[in-house]
């Protein structure tokens, strides 16, 4: 869309283009995301990967609720059918790259330093610290985190969100723009619920269907190996739809957002 | 906190549009915002005198129009008032809706001085 011509002005938007304003001043109608240069960066890195045929995945949860562990489990089952990478991101510390090159995988720790989220711009920068033409599933590990991360286009194409049980089951509704964001909800550490009388994962479910999501939501313990197959093909499956996009010449987004864009009324936005 | 990040994007956008206008200055800084959009507008008032000091929107006035939550059922096609998280149709009750307004996180329009 054209910012310059007044092509994007709508009816719907039109009396936010035309407000009288004092002599000496003149208004200008912008209508443009405001993380429209992340977006034009996260747009950027989903070329790369399309261009190699990567699938990439953004890993998003609370601190400690098992991203690592979900990746090493993953690693261990299907680094000899999938090339596999990842990049971590934390404040401080290798120690979640070193955990994962342990286990025979290229791993790039991006640390943060007090930052929140990571963005498209340091995961392109990470990139460039990776060999992209031996990779088939590339994970991003997002900072443990379930408010910033959700804000910002990485250049994924899916999103998945970690809930462990020994969090509140309510946490979809406390947290209603992380989890709607999700492509598929992982309810991690499960083997733990015999011991905890205050989780229950249909009130975790409800909580999330609350949000409109109709996503899978994925029981499993990494460490116990407990509901581990249906992830496995969860990822099997988006690996080749990934790469049936890519000889079509498509590309995609995580659901949230590219669905429902169509009805907004903004949909003209840049 | 990462309010200040987007107030740092929002400033650059502003600056680069006032240079391509010849503006002195910009008076007004009109933003759209839905609760869903993971953006609070407080914080990104206070955060905004940071991210614009020494910039030609220094003196701006930031004005955050918010946006409503509503959604639009597939079942029966309703358009309902929502709640962020309770995104079900006001009509039948389902959760197999859309969202069609609350996500937003634009730079609406800016008022320049031009002189």
């Amino acid at each position: 869309m054209c910012d310059s011509c007044g092509c994007n002005v709508t009816p719907g938007n039109q009396h936010l283009a035309y407000k009288p304003v004092k002599a000496g001043t003149s208004a200008v109608t912008v209508l443009k995301k405001l993380l429209a240069h992340n977006d034009d960066q996260a747009a950027h890195n989903r070329s790369h990967f399309d261009t190699r045929g990567i699938l990439t995945i953004n890993l998003m949860s609370s601190p400690g609720s098992g991203k690592t562990a979900l990746l090493e489990a993953t690693i261990d089952a299907l680094k000899d059918e999938f090339r596999l990478a990842v990049i971590e991101g934390d404040l401080e510390t290798e120690n979640d790259a070193a955990r994962i090159r342990a286990r025979g995988v290229p791993a790039y720790q991006i640390t943060t330093g007090s930052a929140c989220h990571l963005d498209a711009h340091m995961v392109h920068e990470a990139l460039h610290h990776l060999d992209l033409s031996e990779v088939d599933i590339l994970f991003v590990e997002n900072v443990g985190n379930l408010v910033c991360p959700a804000s910002f286009d990485l250049g994924q194409h899916r999103n998945v969100t970690l809930l462990s049980v020994t969090e509140g089951d309510d946490k979809p509704a406390k947290y209603p723009v992380m989890f709607r964001a999700a492509d598929v909800v992982v309810l991690s550490k499960i083997d733990l619920l015999a011991m905890l009388d205050d989780f229950d994962p249909a009130r975790a479910e409800q909580c999330l269907r609350q949000l409109a999501s109709t996503v899978p939501l994925l029981q499993l313990s990494a460490r116990k190996g407990q509901g581990m197959t249906a992830w496995y093909d969860w990822l099997r499956n988006e690996l080749a739809a990934q790469r049936a996009r890519v000889l079509a010449g498509q590309t995609v987004k995580p659901y949230i957002q590219s669905d429902g864009l169509k009805l907004h009324t903004h949909a003209e936005v840049s | 906190m990462h309010e200040l990040a987007v107030c740092q994007a929002l400033v650059s956008q502003v600056v680069e549009i006032a240079q391509q206008n010849v503006a002195q200055g910009v008076a007004v800084i009109t933003l759209r915002i839905g609760a869903l959009s993971g953006v609070e507008p407080a914080l990104l008032i206070s955060a905004f005198p940071l991210a614009a000091a020494g910039t030609v929107a220094a003196d701006a006035q930031l004005v955050i129009e918010p946006q409503p939550v509503r959604v639009h059922c597939q079942t029966c096609n309703a358009d309902t008032e929502a709640t962020p998280n309770r995104l079900l149709c006001g009509m039948c009750g389902d959760y197999h809706t859309q969202l069609i307004s609350g996500d937003e996180l634009l730079l609406a329009n800016l008022e320049l001085t031009t002189n």
